[in-house]
């Protein structure tokens, strides 16, 4: 994996699946990615893949869709909606999905990521 | 637990309770409830706090009795009870378990437990409840002789019947009978013996009783009326033997006594308070016994010289109790002791004078004996008021009846007609409207229709409001419906429009949807949410949208422009199950298949290390695929002649079968075939929701068929088409559509039927509903399909003849494509699965790991535990 500034390569735009789901494996982390087309242009996002409510990971396998103007990934399981700019679960305020900083830099996903966890990659 | 004991503070009242049973939790519920209220209305001048104390004889707080015999279909304990430790502790109520109460000191105002704990009380509340009466039979203090009240005879009911064949209850009433059905679910061969000359005397009638008799029997227990026992011996071919007074002997492995309940009133009897001729404390109005800082409250009270045996009137006592003790002014005026219940699924309704005892009182009975339904009213000599009422093996009118007799409404011209068949002169149901405020809708919680209306004016709007703000309906449930009937007037009322919109997305019903996609050549979500909706679309409207699209259009439902719009179980082609993994169901047309394909499903479960299980449509369910092992498990099963079974999809799942003319001595046609053919014609059709027909050979209907959203019966001349029936959360026999039908007009009918339901029904609407919902019911859809009022079956049977023509096996199509095959990976940047997928073996095969066995895997392993969301906080992340 290359590294430029934190941001870190995950996969590859081509695996991304318009207005879908899928899920990347990052330093044994399971990541779910989403990419939203509209008129307005593309764009991505990066979240735990973790459902935790319905306790498994899958929430890349989750519908796409909006909440009054808040864009969310809906749990394929139990149907919790989650914001994907926040991370917040709509359907219960003490949850939360973390949210990962995600770009696409020259066809590859990137990742943005802490210099501790850079640093074990170096390793 | 000295720590329990109450500390005179101040202004506190202290409370005693005695007893925790239903009835003695209500009162302190009541107690919880007044006084939260008080807090609301921010009343400050009333310093008065409550110290309460509950002192129970049993292990356990309070429990569901009347539900008592679940525990045997597999409720436990915990499912039983009716509050927790955390409740009464949050709520500041001391309470303590296995603490019987053995004195009273009126005086000193105290009370002591056996332990020798004493307790001080300003008022004291006697709930102790009942005891089984248990006759004084010589041998009736054997081992295997037992009662059925707590959760500790059930325990012993259960070790009883494991070393036992045969079971008799002595009893015949409502417990007896409860009771009965509980040693029937034990497997027990089952026998009931009753003094009285039938069952259940007190709430029914001969005839009724008759009914009921025969009704019970037909479902394997065998009843012995006026039968008296004299002893208890030691048997020949069971363990006892019981000897009637008539000279019969029964033998049996254990007897469970169920001959009635008598009020526990020792402790007040050894203590002087006022106790009746036969037993019970004897309460006024506002439940006081004849010490007025005494109060006695559910079986063990006596008011008018009648002791409450049912739940509902105990309840009433409990608020009569809590009112007086904090000032308020509800009296217990004794209680109506009508009753509806299901009997080992048998119905039995009771109403008011049963009996006819009422001077002048006339009677109305209807019986039908093949379908074993009794029913029978009892009215004033006016026949202007309802008395009474019995019901046995239908209760559909009971919560109509009922109203009549609670709130004294005139009698229809033609009192008959409540109780006879639908049929032309049916009456109407009693609708919502023509309540009075004062009706009792929910007798569990006393909740009137005013208080209903009431509830609306404090800011309830919908049932579920309804149901937390007043409790109705949470108690025995009997009043679910009417309760719905009843919110639902009374927002028609209010002028609140039933919204049809599906969600925010779209201000459309799936109708309306359906008719924007087909008229405007409309083929994708993004140009259906661009013309006529807004936003991105959620996990309502874009299935929807998948289903239309599919139903009219009929392209593969992974194609790139729909593949966003699928549920998870559509777009992976399978069902996903709690922990991620999909099931596999290949399908079976018609339930019938080749011993090689039925090794090939076995080879395939045994190379993926699937569990395996026999689905109720006649087909095998492989569980605990992984999504990236379903494209190689679906390429073994295509080649060996599988196709998808849609059971992901909400289509047509199963068309079931029995065997048919072919090999049955009694078939009259070859079920079998006409399944296959119409599981073929119809597979693949998207729908509102899924659809399940069945096929049966003959009369005997051993397919189900109507159960069954399309029902099929072989007739000597052709076939009977049964429509729009249910298995499922809310049952519902098809009703015969049409009869002697040949194949072809069969299939017409049914395309026609199904095209329609497809245009016409809701999102997730089952047919069932969709007819009931249907303006004109059965009849209407009768003249659209059979006559073609609407002139429209030639484009149905199009648009079915296109569905069918343009059928894919969806599975097929996906690992054909390359792109399609690459949804089926978990990571796309990796190879490796799914750790915290984890299996351990049960009967010999996988289930899913708990949570905590999941955790004891990862220790053993000592491997890379499982993702968890506490381990992916710890991935560190910086936020933009």
């Amino acid at each position: 994996m290359s590294t430029s500034n934190n941001w870190v390569t995950i996969c590859k735009d081509t695996d991304l699946v318009a207005n879908s789901g899928v899920c990347a494996l990052f330093n044994e982390q399971q990541i779910a990615l989403f990419k939203i087309k509209s008129a307005n242009g593309e764009q991505v996002f990066a979240v735990s893949n973790w459902d935790p409510i319905g306790k498994a990971n899958v929430l890349y396998r989750g519908l796409l869709g909006s909440v009054e103007n808040a864009k969310v990934i809906i749990s394929p399981l139990y149907k919790q909606r989650y914001c994907l700019d926040s991370g917040q679960c709509l359907d219960d305020d003490a949850i939360k999905l973390i949210v990962y900083p995600v770009r696409i830099e020259q066809n590859q996903v990137q990742l943005r990521v802490q210099a501790r966890v850079q640093a074990q990659l170096v390793d | 637990m000295s720590n329990l004991n109450n500390v005179h503070n101040g202004n506190n009242m202290r409370i005693v309770v005695v007893g925790n049973g239903m009835v003695g939790h209500h009162f302190v519920d009541q107690l919880i409830q007044q006084n939260l209220l008080s807090a609301n209305a921010g009343n400050t001048d009333n310093d008065t706090q409550l110290d309460i104390v509950v002192l129970s004889a049993e292990p356990r707080l309070a429990y569901d009795r009347v539900h008592l015999s679940e525990y045997f279909s597999g409720k436990t304990a915990d499912e039983l009870a009716l509050t927790t430790p955390e409740y009464y502790q949050q709520n500041k109520i001391k309470f303590a378990l296995n603490a019987k109460v053995s004195q009273i000191n009126k005086l000193a105002k105290t009370v002591t437990t056996e332990a020798g704990e004493v307790f001080e009380y300003d008022k004291l509340v006697l709930s102790t409840g009942s005891f089984p009466f248990v006759p004084p039979i010589p041998g009736n203090d054997q081992p295997h002789c037992l009662v059925y009240r707590t959760i500790e005879d059930l325990e012993n009911i259960s070790a009883s019947s494991a070393v036992s064949k045969v079971g008799v209850v002595v009893g015949g009433g409502l417990l007896g009978l409860e009771a009965a059905n509980a040693l029937k679910e034990a497997g027990l061969q089952t026998h009931v013996v009753e003094f009285a000359p039938q069952l259940m005397a007190v709430q029914v009638d001969n005839g009724g009783g008759r009914v009921l008799r025969s009704k019970i029997e037909s479902l394997g227990v065998q009843v012995h009326t006026q039968k008296a026992t004299q002893s208890i011996e030691a048997g020949e071919t069971c363990r006892y033997k019981m000897c009637f007074a008539d000279g019969e002997v029964l033998e049996t492995d254990m007897i469970l006594f169920s001959a009635g309940i008598r009020p526990q009133d020792a402790l007040a009897r050894e203590f002087d308070i006022a106790i009746g001729e036969r037993g019970g404390i004897v309460v006024n109005d506002q439940c006081q016994t004849s010490d007025a800082d005494i109060y006695a409250i559910g079986e063990c009270a006596l008011w008018n010289n009648f002791i409450f045996g049912l739940v509902a009137p105990g309840y009433t006592m409990a608020r009569a109790a809590a009112s007086h003790i904090i000032g308020g002014d509800v009296t217990f005026q004794g209680a109506d002791m009508s009753t509806k219940l299901k009997l080992m699924g048998v119905e039995v309704g009771s109403i008011g004078d049963a009996h006819a005892k009422t001077a002048g009182a006339l009677c109305y009975t209807y019986e039908n004996q093949p379908l074993e339904v009794y029913k029978k009213i009892v009215v004033d000599s006016q026949q202007k008021k309802l008395l009474g009422a019995v019901l046995i093996g239908d209760t559909s009118d009971y919560d109509t009846l009922l109203q009549y007799a609670l709130n004294d409404i005139e009698l229809p011209e033609h009192p008959e007609s409540l109780i006879l068949p639908a049929g032309a002169d049916a009456a109407p149901a009693l609708g919502a409207d023509a309540l009075p405020a004062t009706a009792t809708i929910c007798s569990c919680h006393n909740v009137s229709k005013g208080d209903i209306i009431a509830a609306f004016d404090t800011g309830s709007c919908n049932l579920a409001d309804v149901k937390s703000c007043t409790k109705a309906s949470t108690g025995c449930g009997g009043c679910t419906a009417l309760l719905k009937t009843v919110v639902d007037s009374e927002l028609t009322k209010r002028g609140v429009e039933v919204k049809k919109d599906i969600c925010e997305h779209f201000a459309y019903s799936r109708q309306e949807m359906f008719h924007l996609v087909k008229v405007g050549g409309i083929k994708t979500f993004d140009e259906l949410v661009e013309k006529h909706g807004k936003g991105l679309g959620c996990e309502i409207c874009k299935p929807v949208t998948a289903s239309i699209l599919a139903s009219v259009w009929n392209d593969f439902v992974l194609k790139p422009d729909h593949v966003s719009l699928q549920d998870t179980n559509d777009t992976y082609l399978g069902n996903m199950q709690k922990d991620g993994t999909y099931s596999v169901v290949p399908r079976i047309a018609g339930g019938e298949i080749t011993p090689e394909k039925l090794i090939v499903l076995g080879q395939v479960a045994q190379d993926y290390k699937l569990y395996t299980k026999i689905t109720g449509g006649q087909r095998i369910d492989l569980f605990g695929a992984r999504v990236d092992q379903l494209p190689a498990i679906w390429k073994t099963l295509i080649e060996a002649g599988f196709e998808t079974g849609h059971a992901y999809a909400k289509s047509l799942r199963t068309v079931k079968s029995c065997v048919g003319s072919t090999w049955c001595r009694y078939g009259v046609q070859d079920s079998v075939g006409q399944a296959i053919e119409l599981e073929n014609r119809y597979k693949g059709l998207r729908s509102p929701h899924k659809i399940k027909f069945g096929v049966s050979g003959c009369t005997r209907e051993c397919a189900e068929a109507q159960s069954k959203d399309i029902g099929i019966i072989a007739t000597e001349n052709g076939w009977n088409l049964y429509v729009c029936g249910n298995g499922g959360m809310k049952p519902r026999h098809a009703d015969l559509f049409a009869t002697d039908l040949d194949t072809a007009t069969l299939v017409k009918y049914i395309d026609r039927v199904l095209m329609f339901y497809v245009r016409t029904g809701d999102r997730l609407q089952r047919t069932s509903v969709w007819l009931e919902n249907l303006e004109g019911g059965l009849e209407y859809l009768q003249k659209v399909v059979i006559e073609d009022s609407l002139g429209i079956c030639e484009e149905l049977e199009a648009q079915m003849q296109n569905v069918v023509d343009t059928y894919q096996c969806e599975w097929k199509t996906a690992i054909e494509s390359e792109h399609s095959r690459k949804r089926f990976r978990q990571f796309v940047n990796s190879d490796k699965s799914d750790l915290n997928i984890v299996f351990v073996e049960e009967r010999k095969q996988i289930r899913p790991a708990t949570e905590s066995e999941k955790v004891v895997f990862s220790q053993t392993q000592s491997s890379q535990s499982p993702s968890t969301q506490s381990q992916e906080t710890e991935l560190a992340t910086e936020l933009v």
